[in-house]
């Protein structure tokens, strides 16, 4: 009993522990940039109409605001569709990018920019969010045609790498004869990145987002038994076949919001999972759920705090910053899980 | 009454029929085993049961009702499994394992009512796993974890529990203690139990019937009395190396090939170790005088070249000590490792005396008997040995007219 009161005091430091830090990183974001706005006018900006009108309330309210926001949004979704599609393939190295669902949406973008710019002029920055979106469900929906015939996962997850590395492919030979100037706004896209998000992106991304994520919440009974594996849960009264539908649907759609309105963000989705598993000890998707979330937000927030003031003016790919801190943490799991199994 | 029953089930793979024509039947606080050699298709006919694999033919009935006609719920409130596969279970400690097996009953969001925490705690006692409950299931014994797996399935109240080989793995200890709480639950709460299993003596002690799966057909149903007699294990297991003892359920290796190179005398359980000494050794053997309700008797079946034998319960008479005497003469060596003698076996006391008479060497231990001889004898030793070859001939005739009756042999 003692050691169970233990475990719930450890899950609620963490929750309370990550609130801190979310807000800490938020009054961050807001108050580091390249227009110099002390602390003090940070909360005056934000709770009371003292600066309506100057230069500073626009930066913060318009530029620097919408954009933690979606950072802080997308970087939930990245950690929970990451920790789902890790409970779907019941493998911890694993994310949608790993399946190819960026690949995907990039190859169809790069195709649609190339026909687009060639016969209808420039292409909107709606157009994009949207075609980038139906590229990563395309991508990820021939994943899962490949799921329905093959039940081994380790194979499945070897399918998505391939598939992922074919749309690779295809995208090159699409850049390759393509004009330079048909091809920037693709360029710019696969750097990966959370700025210039304004108010209305920011209010689709949050329906989409937490719409998925009350759904995924839905699920956490089912989570739970499916962690023992697919014949427990099915002998518990599961029904494997329309859980395992929904937890890619919902992983896919999450993942693919990112993609659509940041571009491919890297490790996010791997590391965030496990780290929030390390973090409170334990695996109950009803604690580890929306830690993930919180903590992806968290992780999110840092790394694109990082990738704008590290080298500003110059602004770092999202992606190169979640690389440098995720990676690691892929690495020291590998080498963990091979010490184990040795 | 019957729980469960399965009428002209086929299963298998692929749309394939590995075994058809499956009729089972388990009453309520019935413990039933499926047995047969590996990749017979034990676990197929369990996960068809456990519907986990689609059946190809035939119905499954639970308490009368047609199974697949039930839903996942009701199906899962009355069946519960304990599987071979491996679980990586990540950061889930033991109570979270056995918990998961509340599924059924909670509610939406699976949260544990006081009821189902009793329930919990009760469960994780009976399988003795109190102490573990807070521990990483990924950090517990082999043992250990199997307990938790069937506290879980304890937990899910079902009917019917399904076990795919729950002994693999485990220890003798925990065989015993898995096996034990299997039959307290079908004892005290009715539980219907299916396992398969590897261990057919542990199958004959456990189970109030035995199911034999011999790759494409059910060989045999039956008490286990039916079923560990004759030949039907040997034939399941296509035991045609060594032995089963159908009524030890012990195991013996194969018998050393060759003419007897000692004779043991043995009785009342001295004889055991010495011939699976000598079987070790390789040394062929003949061994004497047992009455056929000796315990060495029934090894002997399974590892002597030769047994001199009397009726049960008999008394040996001389011309049982002259047979004994002759197959003594013809291995040309004696081990002694009977030490008492009674009224009834009082007779085979000489053999000793004889054989020290007739100078052939007398061991009291295993250790003593000279390992069996490489393929070909070095030169130095062959004309020594054709000399003892001569002498045992002699000694052998000699004792033959004594003896008027044939050696027994199985």
């Amino acid at each position: 009993m003692k050691e169970k009161s233990k475990r719930y005091l450890r899950t609620e430091i963490c929750f309370i522990a990550l609130a801190v830090a979310l807000f800490v990183a938020i009054i961050l974001n807001i108050w580091i940039g390249s227009a110099d706005i002390s602390v003090g006018d940070v909360f005056k900006i934000l709770f009371t109409n003292q600066f309506a009108g100057k230069a500073a309330h626009t930066i913060v309210w318009s530029v620097r605001l919408p954009r933690l926001c979606a950072a802080a949004l997308l970087g939930g979704a990245l950690g929970v569709s990451g920790y789902l599609i890790q409970t779907y393939f019941r493998n911890p190295i694993c994310s949608p990018f790993e399946l190819g669902i960026s690949s995907g949406a990039k190859m169809v973008l790069a195709l649609f920019t190339v026909v687009i710019t060639n016969y209808f002029g420039a292409i909107s920055n709606v157009s994009m969010v949207a075609v980038a979106f139906v590229g990563s469900l395309a991508s990820m929906g021939v994943v899962l045609l490949c799921a329905g015939k093959t039940k081994n996962m380790a194979i499945l997850l070897i399918i998505g790498i391939m598939i992922g590395y074919i749309c690779s492919a295809v995208t090159d030979l699409i850049i390759t004869f393509a004009e330079e100037e048909e091809i920037v706004n693709l360029t710019f896209w696969s750097m990966g990145s959370f700025s210039g998000k304004d108010w209305n992106d920011v209010l689709v991304i949050a329906c989409f987002v937490l719409a998925c994520f009350a759904g995924t919440l839905l699920l956490i009974k089912p989570i739970t038994a499916f962690q023992l594996g697919e014949g427990y849960a099915q002998s518990m009264g599961m029904n494997v076949k329309l859980f395992r539908v929904l937890i890619i649907l919902l992983s896919s759609l999450l993942s693919a919001c990112v993609v659509a309105f940041a571009g491919p963000v890297s490790f996010v989705g791997i590391a965030v999972p496990h780290l929030t598993k390390l973090m409170f000890n334990s695996s109950k998707p009803a604690v580890v759920l929306p830690g993930t979330f919180l903590l992806g937000a968290v992780f999110c927030l840092v790394c694109d705090l990082i990738a704008r003031t590290l080298f500003a003016p110059t602004e770092l790919a999202i992606g190169t910053v979640t690389a440098i801190f995720g990676a690691p943490v892929v690495i020291a799991m590998l080498l963990k899980s091979r010490r184990k199994s040795a | 009454m019957t729980r469960l029953s399965t009428q002209n089930l086929s299963v298998g793979y692929n749309k394939k029929v590995l075994i058809g024509g499956i009729d089972i039947s388990i009453a309520p606080g019935e413990v039933v085993s499926l047995i047969g050699p590996n990749g017979a298709g034990k676990s197929t006919v369990l996960k068809s049961i456990t519907r986990q694999l689609e059946k190809l033919g035939g119905e499954i009935y639970v308490d009368g009702e047609n199974a697949a006609a039930l839903s996942y719920k009701s199906f899962a409130t009355r069946f519960s499994v304990v599987l071979t596969e491996r679980l990586k279970t990540e950061r889930m400690t033991c109570e979270e394992v056995v918990e998961a097996g509340r599924y059924p009953y909670t509610g939406f969001f699976g949260r544990l009512t006081e009821e189902d925490r009793r329930i919990v705690r009760e469960s994780l006692s009976m399988v003795g796993g109190e102490r573990l409950a807070e521990l990483p299931f990924d950090a517990v014994s082999d043992g250990q974890r199997q307990r938790i797996l069937l506290a879980r399935a304890i937990c899910q109240q079902p009917q019917i529990m399904v076990l795919d080989e729950p002994t693999s793995f485990l220890d003798i200890r925990y065989k015993i203690e898995l096996l034990s709480i299997l039959r307290r639950l079908a004892a005290e709460r009715g539980m219907s139990v299916l396992l398969s299993l590897h261990e057919i003596d542990l199958a004959a002690k456990i189970s109030d019937k035995i199911v034999c799966v011999d790759g494409d057909k059910i060989s045999a149903v039956g008490a286990p009395e039916e079923i560990f007699q004759g030949d039907t294990i040997r034939s399941l297991y296509g035991i045609a190396r060594g032995d089963y003892n159908l009524l030890f359920g012990s195991v013996e290796l194969e018998k050393p090939q060759g003419a007897p190179r000692v004779f043991v005398l043995a009785g009342g359980g001295s004889g055991i170790p010495a011939y699976r000494a000598l079987q070790r050794k390789n040394i062929p053997f003949s061994t004497g005088i047992l009455c056929e309700n000796d315990v060495d008797f029934q090894v002997a079946c399974s590892l002597a070249a030769e047994i001199v034998s009397v009726p049960a319960f008999a008394v040996l008479t001389e011309q049982d000590a002259a047979r004994g005497a002759e197959a003594m003469l013809r291995a040309g060596a004696l081990l002694a490792v009977c030490e008492r003698f009674g009224e009834a076996n009082g007779a085979a006391k000489p053999l000793i005396a004889l054989a020290k008479e007739k100078n052939i060497p007398v061991y009291t231990d295993v250790a003593q008997v000279p390992a069996a001889p490489a393929a070909q004898t070095s030169e130095s030793s062959a004309g020594e040995g054709s000399e003892a070859m001569a002498q045992k001939e002699r000694a052998a005739e000699g004792a033959a007219g004594a003896a008027g009756e044939a050696k027994h042999e199985r």
